[in-house]
C-alpha cells in the first residue's frame, strides 16, 4: 500500500537549504511513499507564536491547517516546526470550537520526517555508504516536544562506513532559539561558542542534527572560529546525499 | 525589591556578566556539580516520573483549595500556641515583622535564609528600623559581608569563587582563617557567627512547608543554622508564602524527597526540622513566642491570572541549574529576587512586566527547565504567556512589531511569498563569498558572532516546480 504524504517544507528549508526538502522526498519515496508538496504552505507561524504575536500565529496556523488537512499524513524536516503543528496548534485553538477539531486532526497526522520513516514506515536506508565520523546534536523541540532521539540514530546506523563520536552535552541547547539569537546575540554567542567547542572536541568530520535553524547557528559559529567540521541535516545523509556540499559550501 | 537602585538594563547586566570570566567559573562549578548529582539521584529513585506527577498533583490540589487549607493551618497553629498574621503585600509583611521585633524590644535578629524574606525586602526593612541583622546561613553571611544580593535561590553566593570568599573573610572577620582550606574558612565563619547567633533577641526564618493538619512549619538547611538561630531567641518569626501549604506530614515528606534531590542531588538535607508552636510547659528549650506571617504578595492574583501552575514551585533551583542562559549570565543579571526560568516567570509579577519584559524573551524555549522541574511547571508555556502579554500591551520594540508584522503579512499570501523569497535568496547570493555571508544587513545580531550560510540560488519551491514541469 502506497502512503501519500504531504511534505511541509518549512520556511527555513525553502529559503536557505532546499536540498533538505529534496532529501526528505527522496527518503520518503525510497520508503514507498508518494510525496506531494501542497501549494498553500509558507510558514507554520512559529516565529509569531514564540514572539507573543498571537493574532499572526493564529492566522498562519489556519492557513497551514487548510493547506495540510486534505492529506493522510504530513511530514516535516524539522522538529520545531513539526512540534509547533503537533503540540501548539491545538493550544492556539483551545477555545475555538470550529478550529480546535481541525487543528487536532492535522496535529495528529503530522510527523517529523525521521520519526515518520522510522516509526511509521519502519524503513532503513539501503545501499547508502559514507565513510565519515559524525557527531549528533539533539535539537530541543524535536527532543522534548516530540521525543526524537533514537529514530535518527537508528536510521543513520543503516549507512555503511558512518561511525559516531558522542557529543558532550548532546541534549544541551545550542543557543539558537529562533528570534532569541538576534534579540540577545551576546548570550546566544556564549552558548553556541561552548557548543562549537564541544563539537570540535569530538574530533568528528560531520555535525548532524534534525533542525536547520540549530544547524545554521552551530555551523555558522564553527565556520567563524575556523573549524573544519562540516554540518548536514541528518536526512541528507539518510537519503544518500551526504556526498554533496555541506551547509555553507558552494555546490 | 530592596537594595540599591539598579538602572542598568537587562542587556547591560547580561553583557557585564558575560565579560566576567570569574563569574562563569563560579556558576559552572556549582551548577555543574548540581546537574551531575541530581542526575545520579534521579536515576536511583524508583519511578521519579510518577513521583513528579504526585508532587504536581499535591500542589495543584492545595492551590485549588488554598483558602480551606490555610484556615486549617491557622486553627492548628493557634492551637499549638503560635500567633498567625496575614499580609497581603510585601510592605504589610515587613511592617508586621518589624512591629513584632519592636514589641519584643529586639536590638538584633538572627535570620535563617529565606527567599520570601528577600522577596518582601525584609533585610532592608530591618535596617530602616535600626534592627541589627545576622545572616546565619553561610552563603547569606557571605552576601551580607559583601553587601550584595543573592544570585541563586539555593546558593545565594554561587557567583563567588572560594578564592573570592577567602579574601572577603580575611577583610571582614575578626579572627580570620590562616590556612587556605575550605574547612578553615568554615571555621572562621563559625567563630564569627556563633556568638552573634546565640545573642540574637529574635530568630526569623522562612518555611519550606506549612503543614495544615498540625500547624507545623518545616525548614531545611545543610548547616543547622536554622535550628541554632531559631530555638535560643525569645521570639521566632516565620514569614512564608501562602502557597507553601501541604495537607499533612506524608505530603510534606513526599515534597521533601523531591526538593532535596532536585536541588542538590542529596536524598535529604542535613537538617530537616518541624516547628510546632512555641516552647510548651516542660520543654527544655524553644522560643516563648512564635509568630507566623502568611504572605500573599501577588499569589492570589497569580492563581486568578493564569499563573496557578507557578504556585507549585518548591524553590529547588533545578530550572536555573539546567538553564543555558543562567549558566552564562548567572543570577544577578536577571535583576529580580528570583533568577533563572522560575524568576523570569515570577519577576514580572513583583516588579511589573514593563520593567522585566526582557526576562521572558531571553530564553531559547529549549524546554530543559520543564524537563527537570520536580513539580512539572510548564515554564516555557508560562514564559510565552508573558511574551504574549508584552506583545498585546505594546511593550515589544517597534522594529520587532513591524518586522514580524510585514513578514506575517507576506507569509499569508503564498503567491507573493514565493516571489519575495525568490528575490530574497538572490539578494543574499550577492552578499556571500565562498558559501558564507559574514555581514548581513538587518541581521547584525547573527553575523556579529557567526557566519550565515549562503542560500541556494533558488528556493525549494522554485526548484520543485521546475522539476515537476520537466
Amino acid at each position: 500500500m502506497t502512503r501519500t504524504v504531504a511534505l511541509f517544507v518549512t520556511c527555513l528549508v525553502d529559503l536557505m537549504r532546499p536540498r533538505i526538502g529534496f532529501a526528505a522526498i527522496r527518503a520518503l519515496e525510497a520508503a514507498g511513499c508518494e510525496v506531494v508538496v501542497p501549494e498553500g504552505q509558507t510558514c507554520c507561524g512559529q516565529p509569531a507564536l514564540n514572539s507573543g504575536d498571537r493574532d499572526h500565529a493564529v492566522a498562519l496556523a489556519k492557513q497551514t491547517i487548510e493547506a495540510l488537512e486534505p492529506y493522510e499524513a504530513v511530514v516535516v524536516p524539522s522538529g520545531s516546526c513539526a512540534g509547533t503543528i503537533r503540540c501548539h496548534y491545538p493550544e492556539l485553538f483551545e477555545h475555538d470550537a470550529v478550529w480546535l477539531p481541525r487543528a487536532q486532526a492535522v496535529a495528529g497526522k503530522t510527523f517529523e520526517v525521521m520519526a515518520y520513516l522510522d516509526e511509521v514506515c519502519g524503513w532503513r536506508p539501503e545501499g547508502v555508504a559514507l565513510d565519515a565520523k559524525a557527531t549528533y546534536h539533539d535539537s530541543c523541540s524535536g527532543l522534548r516536544e516530540l521525543g526524537i532521539k533514537a529514530q535518527p540514530r537508528r536510521l543513520l546506523k543503516g549507512i555503511d562506513g558512518l561511525h559516531f563520536a558522542p557529543l558532550k552535552g548532546e541534549e544541551t541547547c545550542c543557543g539558537f532559539g529562533g528570534t532569541f539569537c538576534v534579540k540577545y546575540p551576546a548570550i546566544s554567542n556564549a552558548i553556541v561558542g561552548e557548543k562549537a567547542d564541544a563539537i570540535d572536541a569530538t574530533g568528528a568530520d560531520l555535525l548532524l542534527a534534525g533542525d536547520l535553524g540549530c544547524l545554521m547557528n552551530m555551523a555558522g559559529k564553527l565556520n567563524r572560529k575556523g573549524s573544519k567540521v562540516r554540518a548536514f541535516h541528518a536526512i541528507e545523509l539518510i537519503a544518500g546525499m551526504g556526498d554533496g556540499p555541506a551547509i555553507g559550501e558552494e555546490a | 525589591m530592596s537594595g540599591a537602585v539598579d538602572t542598568a538594563t537587562f542587556k547591560e547586566r547580561a553583557d557585564m556578566a558575560l565579560a566576567d570570566r570569574i563569574l562563569k567559573v563560579a556558576v559552572e562549578r556549582t551548577a555543574g556539580t548540581a546537574e551531575t548529582k541530581r542526575a545520579v539521584a534521579v536515576d536511583a529513585f524508583p519511578d521519579f516520573e510518577a513521583a513528579r506527577d504526585r508532587a504536581a498533583a499535591i500542589k495543584d490540589h492545595v492551590v485549588a483549595h488554598l483558602g480551606a487549607y490555610l484556615e486549617e493551618f491557622e486553627a492548628n497553629a493557634i492551637a499549638a500556641g503560635a500567633k498567625v498574621h496575614w499580609a497581603s503585600t510585601a510592605d504589610e509583611a515587613c511592617r508586621i515583622v518589624i512591629d513584632i521585633c519592636k514589641a519584643a524590644g529586639a536590638k538584633s535578629v538572627a535570620r535563617s535564609k529565606s527567599m520570601l524574606g528577600e522577596e518582601i525586602g525584609l533585610p532592608h526593612a530591618l535596617a530602616e528600623a535600626g534592627i541589627g541583622r545576622v545572616e546565619t546561613d553561610l552563603a547569606e553571611h557571605i552576601i551580607q559581608l559583601a553587601d550584595e544580593r543573592p544570585s541563586h535561590i539555593i546558593w545565594p553566593a554561587m557567583h563567588k569563587t572560594r578564592e573570592q570568599v577567602s579574601a572577603l573573610f580575611k577583610a571582614k572577620h575578626r579572627s580570620p582563617h590562616e590556612e587556605e582550606t575550605i574547612a578553615a574558612m568554615a571555621e572562621s565563619a563559625r567563630r564569627e557567627l556563633r556568638t552573634q547567633m546565640l545573642g540574637a533577641d529574635v530568630g526569623i526564618s522562612g518555611a519550606n512547608f506549612l503543614i495544615a493538619d498540625t500547624g507545623a512549619i518545616c525548614t531545611v538547611t545543610n548547616e543547622g543554622n536554622a535550628e541554632l538561630s531559631l530555638v535560643p531567641p525569645r521570639v521566632h518569626i516565620v514569614t512564608a508564602g501562602i502557597e507553601k501549604i501541604v495537607p499533612s506530614m506524608p505530603h510534606a515528606i513526599h515534597m521533601l524527597r523531591m526538593l532535596a534531590r532536585s536541588a542538590t542531588g542529596a536524598a535529604l538535607t542535613q537538617y530537616t526540622t518541624f516547628y510546632t508552636g512555641p516552647k510548651r510547659a516542660g520543654d527544655r528549650d524553644g522560643p516563648e513566642e512564635m509568630h507566623i506571617v502568611l504572605v500573599d504578595n501577588g499569589r492570589t492574583k497569580m492563581r486568578e491570572e493564569g499563573l496557578a501552575e507557578m504556585l507549585r514551585c518548591i524553590r529547588c533551583g533545578a530550572c536555573m541549574n539546567h538553564c543555558v542562559v543562567f549558566r552564562q549570565i548567572g543570577g544577578h543579571a536577571y535583576g529580580g529576587t528570583y533568577p533563572g526560568p522560575m524568576g523570569a516567570v515570577l519577576t514580572p509579577v513583583f516588579d511589573g512586566l514593563k520593567q522585566s519584559r526582557d526576562l521572558a524573551s531571553a530564553c531559547t524555549l529549549n524546554g530543559k527547565c520543564q524537563e527537570v522541574c520536580p513539580v512539572r511547571i510548564p515554564l516555557p508555556t508560562l514564559l510565552k504567556g508573558w511574551r504574549e502579554k508584552s506583545w498585546r500591551e505594546g511593550l515589544e520594540p517597534t522594529s520587532m512589531r513591524w518586522g514580524l508584522g510585514l513578514w506575517a503579512w507576506v507569509a499569508r499570501r503564498p503567491a507573493l511569498y514565493r516571489l519575495g523569497t525568490g528575490v530574497a535568496v538572490r539578494a543574499m547570493q550577492m552578499l556571500g563569498k565562498k558559501g558564507w555571508i559574514d555581514r548581513l544587513p538587518l541581521a547584525g545580531g547573527w553575523t556579529r558572532y557567526r557566519d550565515m550560510p549562503k542560500p541556494a540560488p533558488q528556493t525549494f519551491m522554485e526548484q520543485y516546480r521546475k522539476e515537476r514541469r520537466q
